[in-house]
Parts: structure tokens; sequence; C-alpha cells
């Protein structure tokens, strides 16, 4: 039946993961205010290099995308990836915005995690964010048809939307 | 004597089949576009949508009472634990002290509804590979289930039990004692099912060997649940980031190291074995007290993000909620372990037969709701 484990694996703390990746990348943005994670917000330029640094350093080892979300701030479209490492077991979000709405364009990260290609899409599809690099980057559940982007706020849809 | 050597005209050619969105192994409404040559499947590459209702959008505009009632609609078969997992995210935004009674009787029914979800797939699995009789077997003690929650939550599958802050109503007098007989039930009918299936070696020969995902392709596509266990990779929520009573009772985490599709079906029959032993450590010791926390009637949630997850029966489900301080969510995601679990079947699904796809396919245990959300 089931193996024993141990589940109280060692975590890196926060702290200790901000001092790390600062000495990678200098002068990111972290916080820790509202949220339950530590945060990063990068640069698109920078989102490639640390992504790939957070996957490979065996100090950090973020093996696990668990979630890629596609957020629209307003005035900024961006995208919130959430990492776990499944050996330290300690977790990170990291951010990546962009005030160009109407073309914005990240670059793709389901080369480092496989999951990354069909929730690339379900933001391609919903937000409209182009991932350059990205295998097969259409609609994932709208129409091929389909005008504009349902999950942005200024998205507008008289017939199907009730509009308070 | 004519000697012309015999010239094989017929050459090697891929071409595409549509298989769905009507289907029956797909088990809802997902096509599938294959792409093989023969039998030979070259690259299988779904096309979702067909009942995609923007539950994200809805979310937007919604109080977060009304947002637990539209996560029923996700993974049907998991309905309760989505409940849970709004709720948990809400009550943890808000730092609201959950009664001890909620947390446990929370437990036991997720666990009931992971046994429910677990026999429906044992089911449907065996009349997938062509074994029709796993079906009447499974529905026979999913109902006894589904008559435990119509009992307590009025209503079979979409059960809406969970509000923020505890429980819709309090348990049903016969709750204990209805629950008490379905464990011995069960525990007499749970061998009969590896008597059936698990053993028989029709089953075995169709089941072992294919559909392989390795540890770490399950890590690097986001697998869970049982479809992550049975690599062997470690990934149960209830463990890892214990959430309700869990950190109160003793289970294993079920693991297997094959990663093929017999192991993925091992790892759920033997989960529901742990199931019933959550619910046998926790129904005698319900404690008393209340089954709510007071909330207020407009619940705000500060400004902030939040995330939670939890496992259902399929995976792990993740819950992020970007908060600008008002009533309604500002955004709204649900990380639904379906859809992470199909992007892997193109990996694994590649080279097979399409009768191996169907067996595949139904050890993914997937729930097309859950997917297109």
């Amino acid at each position: 039946m089931g193996l024993t484990k141990d589940y109280n694996t060692k975590i890196m703390t926060n702290e200790a993961l901000q001092n790390l990746i600062s000495l990678w990348i200098p002068e990111l943005e972290f916080t820790e205010e509202k949220s339950q994670f530590l945060n990063i917000t990068v640069q698109p330029e920078q989102l490639i290099p640390l992504m790939t640094q957070l996957k490979s350093n065996s100090e950090t080892n973020f093996d696990y995308l668990f979630c890629l979300s596609g957020v629209d701030w307003g005035k900024e479209l961006g995208v919130v990836y959430h990492l776990e490492s499944t050996t330290h077991r300690h977790q990170l979000v990291v951010k990546v915005k962009t005030e160009d709405r109407e073309n914005p364009t990240f670059d793709t990260v389901c080369k480092i995690w496989y999951t990354a290609e069909f929730h690339e899409r379900e933001v391609f599809d919903f937000f409209g964010i182009q991932f350059t690099n990205h295998p097969n980057l259409k609609r994932l559940f709208m129409t091929e048809e389909w005008d504009g982007f349902p999950l942005r706020k200024d998205y507008v849809d008289e017939i199907n939307m009730i509009i308070k | 004597m004519d000697t012309t050597p015999i010239i094989n005209n017929f050459k090697s050619e891929e071409y595409q089949i549509n298989m769905g969105p009507q289907h029956p192994a797909t088990h809802g409404v997902l096509r599938l576009l294959l792409t093989i040559d023969g039998e030979i499947i070259k690259k299988v590459e779904p096309d979702l949508g067909y009942i995609h209702r923007s539950i994200e959008k809805m979310c937007e505009r919604d109080s977060y009472q009304q947002i637990v009632h539209l996560t029923d609609r996700m993974d049907y078969l998991s309905s309760h634990i989505n409940n849970e997992a709004v709720c948990l995210t809400v009550e943890n935004a808000l730092e609201l002290e959950i009664p001890e009674r909620v947390k446990v009787i929370r437990t036991i029914i997720a666990e009931l509804t992971r046994i429910a979800s677990h026999t429906l797939w044992w089911g449907v699995m065996g009349m997938d590979v062509g074994a029709l009789t796993t079906y009447f077997y499974g529905f026979r003690d999913r109902e006894m289930i589904n008559d435990i929650f119509e009992e307590t939550c009025g209503a079979r599958l979409t059960m809406n039990y969970n509000i923020p802050g505890g429980l819709m109503f309090d348990i049903h007098p016969n709750f204990v004692k209805r629950t008490k007989e379905f464990i011995a039930h069960f525990k007499t009918k749970l061998p009969e099912y590896d008597l059936l299936l698990s053993n028989n070696i029709i089953f075995r020969k169709r089941m072992e060997g294919i559909g392989i995902l390795t540890k770490e392709d399950a890590i690097s596509f986001g697998a869970s649940g049982p479809v992550g266990r049975a690599s062997g990779y470690s990934c149960d929520v209830r463990k890892h980031h214990s959430y309700s009573a869990y950190d109160k009772v003793k289970f294993n985490e079920v693991l297997k190291t094959e990663g093929d599709t017999y192991a993925r079906y091992q790892v759920r029959v033997l989960e529901m074995w742990e199931s019933l032993s959550i619910i046998e450590q926790l129904i005698d010791n319900i404690p008393e007290g209340d089954f709510f926390a007071k909330t207020n009637a407009v619940i705000k949630l500060p400004e902030g993000e939040f995330y939670q997850k939890v496992e259902t029966a399929r995976g792990e489900l993740g819950v992020y909620i970007v908060s600008t301080g008002t009533k309604n969510p500002y955004r709204m995601k649900f990380r639904s372990p379906g859809f992470s679990n199909l992007s892997l079947l193109n990996h694994i699904a590649v080279g097979g037969k399409i009768g191996d796809l169907v067996a595949t396919m139904a050890t993914l245990d997937l729930v097309i709701p859950d997917i297109d959300r």
C-alpha cells in the first residue's frame, strides 16, 4: 500500500527565497502583503531567465506549476504563475504585467512546464494575451470566430451578458 | 507460369477521425480529433468548449454565497468538495473561526462523495472496456450514498450543503446510522470489485503496460489526484496542505510506481478503502456544537489575493480569488484537476491503439464540465 513518507519536509522560508532570487536578478519587486505567498513581479523580458532558473536550481526546484491565470487589472493585463516545489514544498507566485492592451505579448513557459500549453491557450482565449513560441496558440473554449476576449473588464456583450 | 512479384499496393497513410462529442467513452461532450495511421494513434487533439458556461465570468457578478452554487456544476461528482473549496477560501480570507463540528461533518461528506465518485467511475470504467456488470454494481453502492445525501443535504448530486461559515443545516438524525450501515455494506462489496475486475485476466491484459506516464512528466503536466499518484508522485492535498479535519485522522496516501492504466485503476480502488477508514474514525466522534459560524449577510472579502487547494475525487482543485474589497470577487479562477489531466492525454496515448485510448481515458476519469467550466 502507501509508502511511508515524511510530509513535513523542510521548507525554504520566504526570506531565504527572496535572498536567493535577488542574487540572480537584482531589483525585482517582492511583496508578501495581502497574499499568503511570496509575490514577485517581473518585467516581460525577465520572465524566461527567472522561470528557467527557478525550475532548474536545486535549492528552489519549482517543478510544479499548479495554477496559471490571466488577470485584467484595469490598466494592465497580466499573467499570474503559482509555483510549488514537489521536493521542498515551498510556494511562490510570479506575476508579469503589461500596459499594452492592444497587443499584449509574453514568452511562453510551456517548455519549462508542459501544463502551461493548455493554460496559456485558455489565457489567450479569454484575455487575448499572446505567447511567443507557443506551439499551438489558438482559442481553446470559444469558437475561432468569436469577437473579443470575454474575461477582460472592458468586454461588452449586450446579448449574452446581464449588465447591472 | 507468371512470376511477377506481388507488389504491395497498400501504403501507410495518416488520416483524421473524430471521436466524440457524442462518443460514449468521452463521458460527456468532449471531442477528440485523432490523427491515426491504421489503428495506431499519432496525435490526439482535444476540442473543448461544448459546455463552456464561463463560470469564472459569472463569479465576477455574483456574491460569495451565490458562487458556491455555481461550483456544483463544475465537477458534479465532487460537488460537495467544490463547495468546500470556495467556502474555505472565503473563510480563510475573513479569518473566520469554524466550529469543529463543521470541519468533521464536511470531511465525512467529502469522503462519502469521493467513494460515490469512485464507484461511479469504477462502473463506467468497466463498461468502457466491455464489462457491463460493473456498471450495475457501482450504481447499486452509489445509490446508498446518494440516499444519505438526499436525507441530509436535500439533494443527491448538486448538494449545496456548504455555505461560507459552515453548513446549510445540521445533519439528519439518521445520518450517523445510515453512514454506518453503508460502511458495513460496502466493506463486503468492495472485495467483490477485486474479484470481478481487478484480478480478471482479460481486464488486466487490456490495462497493464499501456498509457504509461512517468513521474517527471506527471509533475510537469500538473497531474494530480489518482493520475499523479499512480506514477509515484506524492500529490495528495489532504496530506501536503491539510484542511478541514484531515489532520485529525490517520490514512495512507495510496502510491503506485508503474504509472500505467492499471496502476491508476488500482489507486482509485485502494483509495476507497482509505476513505472508508477516514469515515470510520470520524463518524462516532462528531463534536457537539453549532453547525455554522455567523457571517454578515453581505460578505465582503478584504482586499488581496486568496488561494485554496483541496483534493477532489479527480485531484487538486484550486480556487484563486482576487478581491478589491467589494462584495464580488474581482477575478476568480478555478484550477480544475480534469483540465491538467486532460492535457497529458496526447502524451500518453500516442503510439497506442484506439482501444487503448478508450481504456486510458477511462482511468483519467474526466468530467467534462470540470474541464470546460
